[in-house]
């Protein structure tokens, strides 16, 4: 296809309407991720969040590291890289210094749930006032698909030929729980990536997890059930499968924790109908 | 009817949207772009829905709705 025949195309004809489009805060930059995998998702739902906020201009992003390490090369916002698992206690020093930036973290489950456990669980407990998203596919993806903290039990990565074992290594860890259990957190949910459903309840959750930090309410926390089709050894559309009927039976979505006043959960529960 | 653009520069050829379309529209085309990966292409009534898009990892997917073929929230 040429450049002037996809021209033509993206031009709205009479009586039509562009429905959906990219958004300035979203960087054109192709991403590094490998096909299928929903980093770009996540990515796009916080970039819109934050272009609809109108707080772009003073948002400063931590990028963790892993596969998300780049993520400061897709967002039209200012953002610094953090040492491995510390983005939350880089972020910290961030608010120390500008008070009034919006700041969030982008962390995976290798970052957050394991190296950086304890910085992440402080910086939690003490009410910072940042926003942190926590991507869980259940592996260490850049590495080349070691255990993380969060593999299913059962589940084989390079580190665990047989499958993760309870009696062995531990089971997978909840992190979203953990951080509901904090006094200093003020929203903390899990949602999915694997459906156009789900997909819409992260972004409601994001814009929450975002406005308690606008509030100053506290620590904003959301993690993302994701898909990584390259270690797991399957196509993407069986990944996104997966998700459902591996991951969410462990790892259940909803909302743990809501300082917000008169909150009804946006996101809902596995089998409960919405009131 | 409403229509689906993609980039193909950007597609990766993951088919997410091709499993993601309601109505079954979206295949892949056989057709390649400079990356190598396959691009997908539509075949049949869009409705308009945006679903493709947003499981677009890449964000390679533009719809355009007609107000007539408005047949599935967005």
């Amino acid at each position: 296809m040429d450049a002037r025949n996809l021209e033509n195309l993206l031009r709205p004809a009479e009586g039509e309407t562009l429905v959906f489009d990219t958004n300035p805060v979203l960087n054109e930059r192709l991403t590094h991720y490998c096909p299928g995998c929903l980093h770009g998702i996540a990515h796009r739902l916080v970039s819109e969040t934050l272009h609809e906020l109108g707080v772009a201009e003073r948002t400063i992003l931590v990028a963790a590291v892993g596969c998300a390490t780049f993520t400061y090369d897709y967002f039209n916002v200012d953002g610094l890289e953090a040492p491995h698992g510390r983005a939350c206690a880089v972020a910290t020093g961030v608010r120390r210094a500008r008070p009034e930036a919006v700041i969030f973290t982008y962390q995976g489950d290798g970052d957050m749930a394991a190296i950086g456990m304890a910085e992440s669980l402080h910086a939690a407990n003490r009410g910072e006032r940042i926003t942190s998203f926590f991507i869980n596919n259940t592996v260490y993806g850049m590495t080349g698909g070691q255990m993380a903290p969060t593999t299913l039990l059962g589940q084989k990565t390079t580190t665990t030929h047989d499958g993760r074992r309870m009696d062995r290594e531990g089971g997978p860890v909840h992190l979203a729980e953990m951080m509901a259990g904090l006094d200093g957190v003020a929203f903390a949910a899990r949602c999915a990536l694997d459906s156009v459903k789900h997909v819409r309840e992260a972004k409601k959750a994001m814009r929450k997890a975002f406005e308690v930090q606008l509030e100053g309410l506290g620590f904003g926390f959301l993690e993302l059930l994701s898909s990584c089709p390259t270690n797991w050894h399957m196509d993407p559309v069986a990944a996104s499968k997966h998700i459902v009927e591996a991951m969410i039976p462990v790892f259940p979505l909803g909302v743990f924790k809501d300082k917000t006043a008169d909150s009804p959960s946006v996101v809902q529960k596995e089998g409960v109908p919405h009131a | 009817m409403s229509r689906v653009v993609f980039l193909e520069d950007r597609c990766k050829g993951c088919r997410l949207c091709v499993a993601a379309c309601p109505v079954q529209i979206l295949r892949p085309s056989g057709r390649f772009n400079h990356h190598g990966y396959e691009v997908m292409e539509m075949s049949g009534t869009c409705t308009g829905c945006a679903s493709c898009a947003v499981m677009c990892p890449d964000v390679a997917i533009r719809v355009f709705r007609t107000a007539k073929s408005r047949g599935h929230a967005a």
